[in-house]
């Protein structure tokens, strides 16, 4: 999933859930046309990833002749609303659903309740746990992208780095993989001498911000950085060059935003991810369960490309050019 | 007058600060007659052991750090206040700045920054201002209404900007980031205004009627209205004074971080009650002041700081922070429910 | 009685609630300088009266006098300002505040001169001084007038109300049941301190179900049934048992002799 959501997390967090229990609201929508029809259950659209991952399934479907229903959930983390969503959708009738859980767990039942009533139920951006507990998953492999960025990393900054990681939450899934591929591609563990501090941050900028001016305060050392996402690099970043440090941030998205931070230099480089890989993908699975019976299994990835205007040896890369004229959101 | 001075209702009894009493008893005195002794002590020890326990803590660099990392936090904070010493409370301070941020960073990209700025200005009052009716005409629960005021605007900033941020150029927006430095150490005008913001407050409230009235206000509302107070005024006026520390407060996040960003500063809203409650201000209103808050938000980013520095796990943060929640608020009941027994 | 002037008359007061006639065709009349009491079966109405009478709620019918002029109260505020302050049963008392700032709620000092006019700067050590004085004035013996109001008894509380109510009421105090939650020391206390308030040329209405006090204080005692007025005795004439007695309709209001110096309405 991409990382422009955040959780709230604080002093208060008991306050934060209870916020969550907020906007439960599923905005079932049907549009009618020929052919069967298929259910797309996203997270909020407000987020330009799942915009574009919707508004890419919803297109293949047309495209194929199908009709559509969408739910989104209102927050992050909201699986009630999409819960609504897919119950909704049984009644009626779907043929399939093309589901962006915004729960690994919380979804299980009512996936399983949906597939008893022969549903084919793909997941996209990331998958449930277990991952077979849906037909199949169209996602971004996050752990290749960040032995990708690891990779890129270790080779650009060479003898004695000093390595910050600039987390999200590590309960996350996404989370978890990304910062682990690093490390292997970085090849580190978590108790590696090189790495310098790590912190948790909100995901965004003036959490990478604080996060970053924190560590060089602590350890004006650090050269190289791994952060969660395209927002928390350029906070962190910003607090590198007020403190006048040289350090090479990498990051995970492929947000245009991110890309022109690797445009500018701010950022190293990115790993870009394609939502509308995801939906199409999910949507060409599902028609083809549908009309020969064979279903789609595994988890597929949807894609992962290095954009970097500074190509190390031996990793492939795409330049920022390619990057701004392929990545999502504004 | 006739009677002999001895037969009137006599008002020496019930004082907290009778010489007999035994010294815990006199700290607890001290503790609820200078509110900000508790969280200054706090704030004292988390600094000592910050101190011990890392190297680069207590360096000049880190503390003027601390201070840059305090002044949002603080500015909204102190609007937080003033809802809070009236019994309310506002879970969307920190939205209410963000939508402000983006409606300056939009209009300025734009080409017109005093536009901008005046545009940010105006929604950041006018919502507030709304909170307000929501609280005074309607008479809805600060709680609901501020929550429902947070997922409005969460959601109406990311759909306003389509969830992309807006980098922002302007000198003049990205004023309270700048100031007189020396060396690592930065005073920037974001930290004047910040303390000055502070003094202003604190003169309002402790010096003038409309201070009086906000503290009786919260204190008994029944009170305060059969004394000829005009109840909802005040409350109105409170939260209207609020959004314009928000707009403040988001003057002060455009130097600090150029970039207007629908997603930033989450951890705001809560953040900046936390440094209320440490603060010694009560969640029931009519207790507490700035001065307070402006020693909890510092306790607030020196937690965030120090462990980070120490390599601790930030969810320590989190359950510190907590902790120290809990003890501010438990602290307070404990001395409310003594005084109505 | 006949030296002493009518500061407050009302004339052929009515108010209903919907169906229910809560006040009807009620006089009520208040000399300067008395402790005028008002005591009534429960439902009789004492409450409508009062609420008339302090200007919180309006009648439907009737005239109210103050000083012989016709006053139109829409407002607790507006009986305020020409003079009449009450002291409600629900404490009007802001806890968390001290002594001094609840002497002067509302009514707050500034400072003469510029910190004052361009800052609205309280004084605050004027308003102590005078606060301090008048609770000496009132004989209530104070620790400090920065006490806060949390930290005194329920009694010492009704104190700063009364103390309160008599710095502002130039013409009237108007006390609903200002010892109904107290103990018997306490009690004493407010009734002394009733008694100075009404001796600094102050009229006093005391509703008060107790009839013992009700003797020992009032100097007439006015006699609320049925939603209207029954008559108005003088406790130096009257009983304590005749008054139960009116008040219970057993006895005849024209039996015992009136204390009332206007002339009764038609």
């Amino acid at each position: 999933m991409t990382m422009n959501e955040r959780k709230f997390r604080s002093a208060g967090k008991l306050l934060g859930t209870t916020l969550l229990a907020a906007g439960l609201f599923a905005a079932p929508q049907a549009a009618f046309a020929d052919g069967y029809k298929i259910g797309v259950v996203e997270q909020q659209l407000a987020n330009p990833f799942f915009g574009k991952l919707q508004a890419a399934a919803v297109q293949r479907a047309k495209e194929l002749g199908l009709t559509t229903m969408t739910a989104e959930s209102t927050v992050a983390g909201d699986a009630a609303s999409q819960v609504n969503g897919i119950e909704n959708m049984i009644n009626q009738g779907v043929k399939g659903i093309v589901l962006d859980p915004g729960s690994a767990s919380a979804l299980v039942p009512i996936v399983k309740k949906a597939r008893a009533a022969g549903i084919i139920v793909v997941t996209t951006n990331t998958s449930l746990e277990p991952p077979t507990a849906a037909d199949a998953s169209y996602e971004t492999d996050n752990f290749a992208a960040g032995v990708l960025i690891g990779q890129w990393a270790k080779a650009k900054i060479g003898a004695n780095p000093r390595v910050t990681l600039i987390d999200y939450d590590l309960s996350d899934k996404t989370s978890k993989a990304r910062h682990d591929g690093f490390l292997k591609g970085f090849g580190l563990t978590e108790t590696s001498k090189e790495i310098a501090g790590t912190a948790l941050t909100q995901a965004n900028v003036d959490g990478g911000q604080q996060a970053m001016e924190n560590l060089i305060a602590a350890h004006p050392d650090i050269n190289v950085a791994y952060t969660i996402n395209e927002p928390a690099a350029q906070g962190a970043a910003l607090a590198a060059k007020r403190a006048g440090k040289k350090v090479v941030f990498t990051s995970i998205d492929g947000s245009c935003s991110g890309v022109r931070s690797v445009v500018d230099g701010t950022i190293g480089a990115t790993v870009m991810q394609f939502p509308s890989n995801m939906g199409r993908l999910a949507v060409d699975a599902i028609d083809k369960a549908v009309k020969t019976g064979e279903k789609p299994s595994g988890i597929n990835n949807s894609g992962t490309v290095l954009i970097t205007d500074q190509p190390v040896a031996g990793i492939e890369s795409k330049d920022s050019k390619w990057g701004l004229a392929n990545c999502w959101g504004e | 007058m006739n009677s002999s001075p001895n037969v009137g209702p006599d008002l020496t009894g019930g004082g907290a600060s009778a010489p007999r009493e035994e010294g815990w008893r006199q700290a607890v005195a001290i503790a609820v007659a200078q509110p900000v002794a508790g969280p200054l002590f706090a704030l004292v020890v988390i600094k000592a052991v910050f101190s011990l326990t890392t190297t680069t803590f207590l360096n000049v660099g880190n503390l003027s750090l601390i201070f840059q990392q305090s002044v949002v936090i603080g500015t909204l904070a102190l609007g937080q206040t003033l809802i809070i010493l009236v019994a309310g409370i506002d879970l969307a301070c920190a939205a209410i700045m963000v939508l402000a941020t983006v409606v300056i960073g939009s209009v300025a990209t734009e080409g017109n920054v005093a536009l901008a700025f005046v545009l940010g200005a105006v929604a950041c009052v006018a919502v507030a201002a709304i909170n307000g009716i929501a609280v005074t005409r309607f008479r809805l629960p600060p709680f609901i209404a501020t929550l429902g005021m947070l997922t409005i605007i969460t959601a109406g900033a990311r759909l306003y900007t389509n969830s992309r941020s807006y980098p922002i150029s302007s000198d003049w927006l990205m004023l309270m980031g700048s100031g007189p430095a020396s060396g690592l150490v930065t005073f920037s005008y974001g930290s004047m205004l910040w303390i000055g913001l502070t003094f202003l407050l604190s003169y309002a409230l402790t010096q003038t009627a409309w201070g009086t009235h906000v503290y009786a206000v919260g204190s008994s509302p029944s009170a305060a209205r059969l004394n000829g107070i005009y109840v909802d005024r005040v409350i109105f006026s409170v939260y209207a004074l609020a959004g314009v520390f928000y707009f403040l407060a988001a003057w002060q996040a455009l130097g600090r971080t150029p970039i207007a960003d629908p997603s930033g500063y989450q951890a705001a809203n809560l953040d900046s009650i936390t440094a209320v409650v440490i603060g010694g201000s009560s969640l029931f209103g009519g207790r507490g002041g700035v001065a307070g808050t402006f020693v909890g938000t510092l306790i607030v980013t020196v937690l965030k700081n120090g462990l980070t520095q120490a390599g601790i796990d930030s969810l320590y943060q989190q359950i510190g922070t907590g902790i120290l929640v809990i003890l501010a608020v438990g602290w307070d009941q404990y001395f409310r429910s003594g005084r109505k027994a | 009685m006949s030296d002493k002037r009518i500061v407050m008359q009302g004339i052929g007061l009515s108010k209903r609630f919907g169906h229910v006639v809560a006040m009807d065709h009620a006089d009520f009349e208040l000399a300067s300088g008395e402790i005028m009491a008002v005591v009534g079966d429960n439902g009789a109405g004492k409450s409508t009266l009062i609420r008339v009478l302090s200007g919180a709620s309006v009648p439907d019918e009737g005239k109210v006098f103050l000083d012989g002029e016709e006053v139109h109260f829409r407002s607790p505020l507006e009986a305020r300002l020409v003079g009449i302050e009450t002291v409600y049963q629900e404490l009007a008392v802001a806890t968390e505040m001290d002594v001094a700032q609840n002497l002067f709620l509302g009514r707050e000092l500034r400072k003469p001169g510029w910190a004052g006019r361009w800052f609205r700067q309280l004084d605050k050590a004027e308003m102590r001084a005078q606060a301090a004085e008048h609770m000496q004035a009132l004989g209530i013996r104070i620790q400090s007038i920065r006490q806060k109001v949390e930290t005194l008894s329920g009694g010492q509380r009704q104190a700063v109300a009364v103390a309160r109510a008599s710095a502002w009421g130039r013409k009237v105090v108007i006390l609903d049941e200002p010892t109904a939650a107290l103990g018997v020391r306490e009690t004493r206390q407010v009734l002394d301190l009733i008694l100075r308030v009404r001796d600094h040329g102050l009229a006093v209405v005391l509703i008060c179900h107790n009839m013992p006090d009700v003797f020992e204080i009032a100097d007439r005692i006015h006699i609320h049934r049925l939603g209207r007025r029954a008559t108005v005795v003088d406790p130096k004439v009257v009983k304590p048992n005749q008054v139960v007695a009116i008040m219970t309709g057993a006895l005849d209001a024209a039996s015992v002799p009136s204390a009332l110096l206007a002339p009764v309405a038609a």
